[in-house]
Order: C-alpha cells, then structure tokens, then sequence
C-alpha cells in the first residue's frame, strides 16, 4: 500500500500548519488574544443611555420646588444639599453646578470652563422658565441617532480585524522563518531539491489556512456580542482579508529575509508595524492626521485593509468599490514577496 | 571527464577570517567507491564535504560532482545526491514520518517513507515528535533522509557519531548495501576501525590538505612496520635507548607511554624487557596491537586523531 509521494508545495503547507497547531501559544494569540480585546474595548465603549446632568440646589427656602422643577428635565438630575457639601460636590465634580435660591430668584453658581457645566446652565434656565410658566414659541422635534453602524464599536471591529491581520500574518511568518533558520533547519532543506519559492509560498498558504478561522472568529463574535453586522458581501470581505493577509505574509517575510536571530526580527518586525499602528486609524480614524500626511498613510498596508474592511461591513461597499485599497495590497504583497526570495538567507 | 569519477575537486581553498579551513586540497573519488575523508578536529573535512555538496562556495579551485559542476546543474545534482550534515536539524514539531514524508516528496524518485523507516529501525518512532527523540535516533533519521531520493551518490559527514555498537554495525550494513547496488559514498570518520572496515580508500586530511591517500593497508603498510608497542617504564627510558633495541623502526614518546612501530614482535619483545631491566627501570605497562590507521596519523602528524 504505497502511497505516491504529494507534491512538496501540500507537503510543506501542511507541515507548517501542524507546526503551528502543535504551538497553543500562537494558536492563543492569533485567536483569543484579538477576541478578548474586542471584548475589553467593546465593553469600555459601549452604550449608554446619556448620562443625566447632575446639579445641586442650596438647602434653603424654595430648595425643594426648584429641586423637583431641575428634575423635570430628561437631561438634568438634582439633590439638595447644604451650603458647604454642594460646595465640596462641585469641587469634586460630582455636580456640574449649583443653584442658590435668593429671594425668590436663582444664582447659578459653576465653572465656565467646563463644558458639562456650560451645558447644565443652559438646561437648568430651560428647565426653570419653564416651571415659572415660560410658553415655548418653537417646538423642535428631536431625531435621536443611534443607528447601528456608527457607534465607536462598529468603528473599531474592522480595526480589530485588519489589526489582527498584520499582527498573525507578520508574526507567524517571521517566527517560524527566523526559527528555522537559526536551527539550521534551512540548511538541511536547501540542500534538497526542494524549490526555495515553495517553501517560502508554503508559509503564505499555510497563513491562508488559518486566516478563515480568525476572520470567522473575530467577525463571527462581533456580530453576536455586539451587533456589529457585515452589511456588504460575504464575498467581498472575504477577498478583502485573503487580499490582506497575503500582503502582510509578504511584508513579514521580507522582514525575516536576513534576520539571523528571534531578538532581531523581533525589532524589525515592531519597527515596520509602529507607523502603521498609529497612523492606520485602528483606534481612531486616520483622517484626524495633517492633510500633508494623508497620502503617505493611505499607502500604508495596514491603511489600506482597514478602509476597505469598514467600507465593507459598515458601508456595505461592492467589490469595486474597494478596488483602490485592494490594488494597494497587491502591490506591497507581490513586491515584497519577490524582494524577499531575492535576497532570502537560507543558512 | 570520464564518468568514472563520482567527484573531481582540485585545489580547493576556503578561508574563514581567522583560519584557513581548506588549503589546496585535491581529491577524486571513483564512481562505486566509499572514500572515508579522516582528519582530527578542525581538519576541513566538513568544510571540505560541503563544498562538494554545493552548500558552501570554495574561494578557489575546481569542483565537478557526477560529471557536472553545482554552477551548472544545481537542482539535477540536488536530485542525484543525498546526504547528512554533521549536525543535521530537523524541525522539533513534525514528526519521523512527516519528516521523511517531506523529504521524499521533494525527490523525482525514491524511496517509500515506510520503508525508510523500516530501513534504518525507527518503526516504533513513526509518530513521535522528532524533538522527542534521542541522539543516536535522529542521527538514524538524518540517514533515512538522506537516503530518502536514492541518491547515486552520498555524503556521510560523521555518520556514526553518537551511536550505539548495535545501530553503528546496522548502519555499517546500510552503507555496504547501498554500494552493494551501484552506489558511491562520501563519507568522514574519527574511527579507524570504521574507515577500515568500509572505505575502499581513505584521505588523511590535516590543516586543510591531502596528507596521505591510499587503500587503508596501502597507508599502513608506509609505516616502517606492521606492528606497535606502547611500553611504560618507571623511570622511563630515553628515546635513545629505545631506538637501540632491535627491531624498533620508530619511536614516538607521548606522556603516558613511548609507542615503537617495529617489524615482529617476537624479535623486539624480548630485547625491550630486557633493556629495562638493565637500566635498573620496572615495567609498569606494555601493549602491543597490529598497525592501523590511527598509528599511520600518529606517524605522519605526531598527533593523534581525537585528540589532536
Ligand atoms: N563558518 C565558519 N566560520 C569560521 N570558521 C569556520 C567556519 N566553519 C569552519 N570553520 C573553521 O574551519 C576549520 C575547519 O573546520 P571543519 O568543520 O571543516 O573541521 P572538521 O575537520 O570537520 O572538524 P571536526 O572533526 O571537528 O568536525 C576549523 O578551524 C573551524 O573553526
Ligand atoms: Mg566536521
């Protein structure tokens, strides 16, 4: 019962994802690791009914109806307190203002610099003209927006994602390259006939492998915790990370091309993702940096993916509409792939 | 050049920044031969079998393997040979039969995995991590690898290095069969009984160049004798009263021992027990052995091979 011999490409392929599997740490950070932040982030930011405006009322004549007139207001709470406790609640900014009742008329007493403050004044006088019989002349209807798709969470999963997507595609390739080589593993299989492009092709595939798995994860618990949904097609995400991943596996083998030891991929690799983790618009969108910048950080692969992952799961945005970013990825993956096996250090 | 050589390599020169690894070093291997490369450490003999294997460049001189050069055809000369490095490392987290799976994949022709592993007794160990295994048995799976293509033609750098009695005679066996069936080896020794037993002829390398080439009775007939004494004296007699007893061709005083190569032991016994006594010194120990190739190194060096 002879089997025939696979094709080294399978074989290698296969052989690097065992490898992979038989290490539960990287299997730990490729898969929960990106999951718990999301919890973290995603419980820290969640949302919240607005919180009332909190306000003290002096204790005195008057205290009581102005206390119960302040709380009318869907936006405003109040307490009475003496004199100096509403002080000492001010300073420590458990209110946003008081208000002193002196014959008959109120004293507001804040900080104009605070702007909860600014805005408690504004809705306390609203509240209080009211109370003293104030007709409003124009009744504003008021839209709430609250649309799923652009809350701070729905911004930060695709972050999350493209994030996770050069962190495992960098990593994972230059660990296991930079390991083999400083084993001498590489040594032993140069000295076969084995193509050199299938071997370093083979660590891309096997990313590929393991790339279905974290976008399901990562998109998958999104959606069911936070119900951040994939308004476009499954397809299209699906192309974006493919087209993600393999840039990044590219990027991360070129990083490993020489690096003889674990310390010194190690630095290469946190040097050449430290742009792009603060200027890719993981946390925060991109578009806060200088105009003069933008382009630069536009060609940024990292950029790249993450625009193309919120345009299509927050914007529902078609294939070609993310051809731009995808062209992008292309580019940094095939030039970076060819550089690599050109200059690649097998021993 | 004719087919009849299996490696052709002349004037090879590598320089490393502080040594000289390899210093004009010629050496030509027939085809069906198993040729034992000896030498003490730091010799060239691995530097001098990777540069036949095309896995390090020469700084100069001249090297055909299987009738072509590693500039030429190296991928068609890749499929021809195989080989185990001195220190071959395989991947910790893949297992033996993985391991050869691979290796076998990567080869036009060869030889079944299973078979390999029945080859070379790691039956038991199909499925354990290569990280698992023990010195001796990864150095057996080296030898599957390297035998995974069936290569025409096999580089052996210290094969038996780290085995056990049992799989070094086994693995002996191996390399007989292998040429036994057309093959040529390559292959480097510190055992003399080893490179006597399998080599059809044998280089003694030191600082990097050819010191003596010849069938291993060739080489140990150039001793002025076939016979050795190591004799140990207290007090020890001077090398000039050795060389006046009878029979005695050579004369070399180590620490521990004077070693004579003489012609027969029953002339220059006898006359050496009695030279002690009349110098009024106890024999302390005596052994004698036939020659081999660790006295021609002792003879041509003044050093010995493990130690040297
Ligand atoms: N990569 C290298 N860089 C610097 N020096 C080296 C290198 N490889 C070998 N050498 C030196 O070249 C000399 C020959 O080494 P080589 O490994 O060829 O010896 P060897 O005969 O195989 O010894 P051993 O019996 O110990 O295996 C040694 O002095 C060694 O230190
Ligand atoms: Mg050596």
């Amino acid at each position: 019962m002879r089997e025939s011999p696979r094709s080294p490409l399978l074989e290698l392929t296969l052989l690097r994802a065992k490898e992979f599997l038989r290490e539960p740490e990287a299997v730990f950070w490729t898969f929960a690791f990106p999951v718990l932040l999301a919890l973290a982030l995603g419980f820290a930011f969640r949302e919240k009914p607005p919180d009332k405006l909190p306000i003290a009322v002096e204790a005195g004549s008057g205290a009581a109806e102005t206390a119960a007139s302040l709380a009318r207001s869907e936006f405003l709470s109040s307490v009475v307190l003496e004199r100096e406790e509403a002080l000492a609640a001010l300073r420590r900014g458990k209110v946003a203002m008081i208000v002193r009742v002196e014959s008959s008329q109120p004293v507001f007493i804040f900080d104009p610099t605070r702007p909860d403050a600014r805005a408690a004044r504004l809705e306390a006088g609203d509240a209080l003209e009211r109370a003293a019989g104030r007709e409003d002349r124009l009744k504003p209807s008021i839209e709430t927006v609250r649309e799923p798709g652009a809350r701070y969470i729905d911004f930060l999963m695709p972050g999350l994602l493209g994030l996770n997507l050069m962190g495992t595609g960098m990593w994972g390739i230059g660990f296991s390259i930079v390991t083999a080589r400083s084993k001498k593993l590489l040594k032993r299989l140069v000295a076969t006939p084995m193509r050199k492009s299938h071997y370093l092709f083979a660590q891309i595939l096997a990313r590929l492998l393991f790339l279905t798995g974290e976008v399901v994860v990562l998109v998958g618990f999104g959606w069911l915790v936070f119900g951040v949904a994939v308004r476009g097609s499954l397809l299209v995400l699906a192309v974006t990370c493919l087209m993600g991943a393999m840039s990044f596996a590219g990027i991360g083998l070129l990083v490993a091309s020489r690096a003889n030891t674990i310390e010194a991929v190690s630095g290469w690799m946190n040097l050449v993702m430290l742009p792009m983790w603060v200027f890719s618009g993981v946390f925060f969108s991109s578009e806060r940096f200088p105009e003069a910048l933008q382009p630069a950080i536009g060609a940024l692969p990292l950029t790249a993916v993450n625009q193309a992952l919120r345009a299509v799961i927050n914007e529902g945005a078609s294939l070609g509409a993310v051809s731009g970013q995808l062209a992008i990825l292309a580019v940094w993956g095939a030039v970076s792939f060819a550089i690599a096996l050109w200059i690649f250090r097998w021993k | 050049m004719p087919e009849s050589l299996a490696i052709d390599c002349q004037d090879l020169v590598k320089k490393f920044t502080d040594v000289v690894a390899v210093n004009g070093l010629d050496l030509s291997v027939k085809t069906g031969e198993c040729f034992g490369l000896l030498g003490p450490n730091g010799a060239g003999k691995t530097t001098t079998i990777e540069i036949l294997e095309g896995l390090q460049e020469p700084d100069s001189g001249t090297v055909r393997v299987l009738g072509s050069t590693w500039r030429d055809h190296p991928h068609r000369l890749r499929q021809r040979i195989g080989l185990s490095l001195q220190e071959t490392q395989f991947h910790e987290k893949w297992t033996v039969i993985e391991t050869l799976r691979l290796f076998r994949s990567v080869f036009g022709d060869g030889i079944d995995p299973e078979e390999l592993l029945l080859e070379v007794e790691l039956v038991e160990k199909r499925d354990s991590r290569v990280g698992k295994l023990s010195g001796g048995q990864k150095q057996r799976l080296a030898v599957a690898c390297a035998l995974a293509g069936k290569p025409e033609l096999l580089f052996l750098d210290e094969p038996t290095t780290g085995l056990d009695p049992q799989s070094r005679l086994r693995l002996w066996d191996q390399i007989t069969r292998f040429q036994k069936n057309g093959g040529t080896i390559l292959l480097t020794t510190h055992y003399m009984d080893e490179a006597e037993r399998l080599c059809d002829r044998v280089a003694v390398v030191d600082h990097g160049k050819v010191i003596a080439l010849g069938t291993p009775a060739e080489l140990i007939s150039t001793l002025p004798g076939a016979n050795v004494i190591e004799v140990a004296s207290d007090p020890r007699l001077s090398e000039e009263t050795l060389r006046k007893v009878p029979g005695v061709r050579e004369v070399q005083v180590r620490e521990d021992a004077a070693v004579l190569v003489v012609g027969s032991l029953v002339e220059s016994v006898p006359a050496l027990l009695s030279a002690i006594e009349s110098a009024g010194s106890r024999l302390v120990n005596l052994r004698t052995h036939r020659a081999t190739l660790e006295d021609v190194f002792v003879h041509l060096t003044g050093r010995h091979l493990r130690d040297a």
